[in-house]
């Protein structure tokens, strides 16, 4: 087991930062930090169980079909994931929509799984899907803080700015994901080159 | 078939995949450097997602909800396109070489194209019919390609701006995304929303 394997990922090689993996929902869900760190839980149990089902079947399948092997782990967990959410929390479940299931085509899943999980040792594997879900998961809360924050004047409910001041309803829309997420790489592209 | 047509336009201006869906956000940013790229990736799309949006359409209603299967929706959908893209491209390489030369590299790549499932999903959310799903599919595409090509008109022409370096790369791509996602709310009042 190695410390760097789970570390990585909620800095260095950050899945949303760094390597702009998993756009759409990155984009797409975050109006308000709950929603954000809905979908993080989300994707930190579906890269949690694959990675765990890709690492330990990595010897027996056969290297051609690698790719559509995964692709159907990863749909059955997110088929879990789905309707644990329908079940237990119909309201976020109905706030992400579509996005739930398009977690299958998340690239940051099956891009661990075939860059990390089928070429390494199941314990390291298992601490990559930790760090890379979890760096995923604060990713998407401080964006879905940011956009609610400027758009209803909010963070996770809480009114944080002045009654007087006008939400930017643009942050909310389509438009402000981009925006918001173009600053904020552009400030880690910034703080790396501080350090050097 | 007024109807077609309101799907048909809103589709590709009101509610663009990329700018209001943000479905296929990856090669967008990939590949929307350059304009010939961008046309052979958004051809390709275009074809794959007509296709991949009948074929599911007929699965899903045909197949899955008469047998009460409609729990397998997500395995059944991936594994459509994926074997889709898999016979579009030997079909390709065995009939047309000059489309494969053109579109070769891009089809591996649709198959983790999120556009694709997508458009697929939501045809389902929106309970559209046959030919309602199949005029989606095609102007989703569409709307895919346009995009795409606008991007990569203004992203030839930036390489010849003088960027700070912080902003240099995804950043000053992601913040282009979004001043023309502001432009495209323009449309919204079109088809009355």
């Amino acid at each position: 087991m190695k410390k760097k394997e789970l570390l990585k990922g909620l800095w260095s090689q950050h899945p949303i930062y760094r390597q702009l993996l998993g756009m759409c929902p990155t984009l797409a869900v975050t109006t308000t930090a709950i929603n954000g760190i809905a979908m993080g839980l989300a994707v930190i149990f579906v890269l949690f169980f694959s990675e765990f089902v890709v690492a330990s079947i990595k010897r027996i399948v056969p290297h051609q079909v690698r790719i559509a092997v995964y692709t159907v782990i990863i749909a059955t967990f997110v088929t879990i994931v789905d309707i644990f959410l329908k079940a237990q929390f119909p309201q976020i479940s109905k706030n992400l929509g579509p996005y739930v299931p398009l977690i299958i085509v998340n690239c940051i899943i099956l891009g661990r799984c075939e860059a990390f999980a089928s070429k390494n040792k199941l314990s390291n594997s298992l601490l990559d899907a930790l760090g890379m879900g979890v760096g995923f998961c604060w990713g998407l809360f401080v964006l879905g803080s940011i956009r609610e924050l400027l758009g209803a004047g909010e963070i996770l409910g809480q009114r944080l700015l002045p009654l007087n001041f006008d939400p930017l309803v643009v942050m909310i829309l389509p438009a402000g994901a981009f925006l918001v997420l173009g600053f904020l790489v552009a400030l880690m592209n910034q703080v790396e080159r501080w350090k050097i | 078939m007024e109807n077609l047509i309101l799907i048909f336009i809103s589709t590709i201006l009101i509610n663009n995949v990329v700018l209001t869906y943000f479905l296929g956000i990856c090669p967008f940013l990939g590949v929307s450097g350059k304009m010939e790229s961008a046309l052979g990736m958004g051809m390709a799309v275009t074809f794959v997602m007509t296709l991949a949006t009948s074929i599911s359409w007929l699965i899903y209603y045909l197949v899955l909800e008469r047998f009460g299967l409609t729990f397998l929706e997500y395995v059944v959908f991936i594994l459509i396109i994926a074997s889709l893209v898999q016979i579009v491209e030997m079909f390709i390489k065995k009939y047309s070489k000059n489309l494969y030369q053109s579109l070769g590299i891009y089809l591996p790549l649709i198959t983790s194209n999120c556009a694709i499932l997508g458009v697929a999903l939501f045809m389902i959310v929106k309970e559209y019919s046959f030919l309602e799903s199949v005029v989606f599919g095609f102007s989703g595409g569409l709307g895919f390609s346009l995009v795409l090509m606008v991007m990569a008109g203004i992203r030839e022409e930036l390489d010849f701006a003088d960027i700070p370096e912080t902003f240099k790369g995804a950043p000053l791509t992601l913040i282009t995304a979004g001043i023309l996602a502001l432009i495209f709310m323009g449309f919204s009042g079109l088809g009355g929303g």
